[in-house]
């Protein structure tokens, strides 16, 4: 197999970014567990968004792990891909929503 | 989804052996993973020994009307192993005997039995405590002649345990085969009609859902709130308990895992989530499974890998409550589908 440089057994190692920095690390991952735990919002709202942002960010880990997360949840693929959309809209939006910048100093600039 | 059996192709892994032989070697034979045994040993509960017997869990025969990918009975139309009367009989010996409280009905379709509403009504006399019919809701509205079972187990007092893997049609049909979906919403309201499932009803009614593909349950919770809720809005279908069941690696589910490449990453997460916890639970611990042919298994996963129990009582014929309550359990690689995360059992989780 070609090298890369992600590998998907990675992720199960991820628990080991404790090793080298043992109480920073273990604060991390007791407020990621807190995080998604059950609140104001429900797990599975979170899900969705953790998926959402996964995609956004381009984290391949993440995007495995909330796909599989979801579907535990029962999610279905059209909630899943809405969820994307989300953030595919917002990132296009912020990039476009930049073009106001661009466009206030072609109007400064411009005679 | 397949419309014949695995033994019906004649695909290899509807041999016991063959399966258990895939179950032992690769990953488990390298030392990648602990075999079940030696996971089990790290807290020095192995071997799982046998507690007392509470459930008794008959398999009235592999005859189905479904042919369901994730199927760990490899059961279809075309499976001809049905209980004959004579075992049935055999069987009601010990019912009327044992020390179990719960009777649990399983198949295939259990309801396929020509003798199953005479079963039912014999064993239903001995006055169990709880009687269990695993249902696969389909049979209900496939023939006119199944049209009356809701009414046929409110007579006879018995729990309808029916399997429903999604609350949505797409997830469902896909497990389960084109229709499916719609035929078990029909066949649950019919349920719900005659009070199976309803708040405060004593006929009870509960729902097994199996992932539908290479992942494991989530929290059984969740899922349980989120199929109440889908179920009474859209359809106005109600039901008492969700049991999240995990799906073993045996038989159809095998040969689904190891075709779509997902054998090794599915073991793995089963083995990860290994849970000491679970162990204690196990529902072989407390069963006793009884096959078509009246050999008796630890449990109706045992029973589809043909490992018989380890007790000179091996047969329904010389049904031995204590020497079976001293047995020490067979195990294998499979086992791991029983303690991963807060366990699996037919009851659902364990933990
Ligand atoms: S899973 Fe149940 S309903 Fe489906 S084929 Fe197997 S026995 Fe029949
Ligand atoms: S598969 Fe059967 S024998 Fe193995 S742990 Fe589960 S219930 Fe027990």
């Amino acid at each position: 197999m070609s090298k890369t440089y992600y590998d998907p057994a990675d992720l199960r190692k991820f628990g080991k970014i404790t090793d080298w920095s043992k109480d920073l690390g273990e604060k991390f991952f007791e407020y990621y567990g807190k995080v998604f735990e059950e609140g104001a919002l429900t797990a599975r709202e979170k899900s969705l968004i953790a998926l959402a942002v996964a995609h956004t960010e381009q984290c391949p880990y993440c995007i495995d792990a909330y796909t599989k997360d979801g579907l535990q949840r029962g999610v279905t693929k059209e909630e899943m891909m809405e969820a994307i959309h989300v953030g595919a809209a917002i990132k296009s939006g912020a990039t476009l929503v930049h073009g106001v910048q661009m466009m206030n100093k072609v109007n400064k600039l411009d005679m | 989804m397949a419309l014949k059996s695995l033994k019906k192709r004649a695909n290899s892994l509807a041999d016991s052996k063959r399966q258990l032989e895939i179950l032992s070697n690769g990953i488990f034979k390298s030392g990648e993973l602990l075999t079940f045994k030696e996971s089990v040993a790290l807290t020095n509960q192995f071997p799982i020994k046998s507690k007392q017997l509470e459930i008794l869990q008959i398999n009235l025969g592999y005859m189905c009307n479904q042919v369901c990918a994730h199927c760990h009975v490899d059961a279809g139309p075309d499976r001809q192993e049905i209980m004959t009367k004579e075992t049935m009989q055999q069987c009601l010996e010990v019912i009327k005997t044992t020390s179990a409280h719960t009777l649990d009905l399983t198949g295939g379709a259990p309801e396929m039995n020509p003798n199953f509403e005479w079963f039912v009504e014999e064993a239903s006399k001995v006055g169990i405590k709880d009687f269990i019919v695993r249902s696969n809701l389909t049979i209900i509205t496939s023939n006119k002649k199944y049209h009356h079972l809701p009414e046929f187990f409110k007579k006879h007092n018995v729990h309808v345990v029916s399997s429903m893997p999604h609350w949505t049609q797409g997830k469902t049909d896909k497990q389960r085969g084109n229709g499916v979906f719609s035929k078990s919403i029909e066949a649950l309201e019919m349920l719900n009609v005659v009070g199976y499932g309803m708040p405060n009803s004593k006929l009870k009614l509960d729902l097994v859902y199996n992932p539908s593909g290479a992942f494991l349950p989530g929290d059984q919770m969740g899922l349980e709130n989120k199929f109440k809720k889908a179920l009474k809005e859209d359809f106005n279908i109600q039901f008492h308990s969700l049991f999240a069941i995990t799906n073993l690696p045996i038989s159809r589910f095998l040969d689904y895992l190891i075709a779509s490449e997902n054998y090794e990453d599915y073991m793995t997460e089963l083995v990860d989530a290994y849970n000491p916890e679970a162990v204690k639970n196990v529902m072989c611990t407390n069963t006793i499974s009884v096959s078509w042919d009246g050999w008796l298994y630890d449990c109706d996963f045992n029973q589809m890998l043909n490992l018989k129990v380890a007790s000179e009582s091996k047969h329904i014929s010389t049904f031995n409550e204590d020497l079976l309550s001293k047995r020490t359990i067979i195990t294998s690689q499979h086992c791991y589908g029983c303690t991963a995360g807060t366990g699996s059992s037919c009851q659902g989780a364990v933990v």
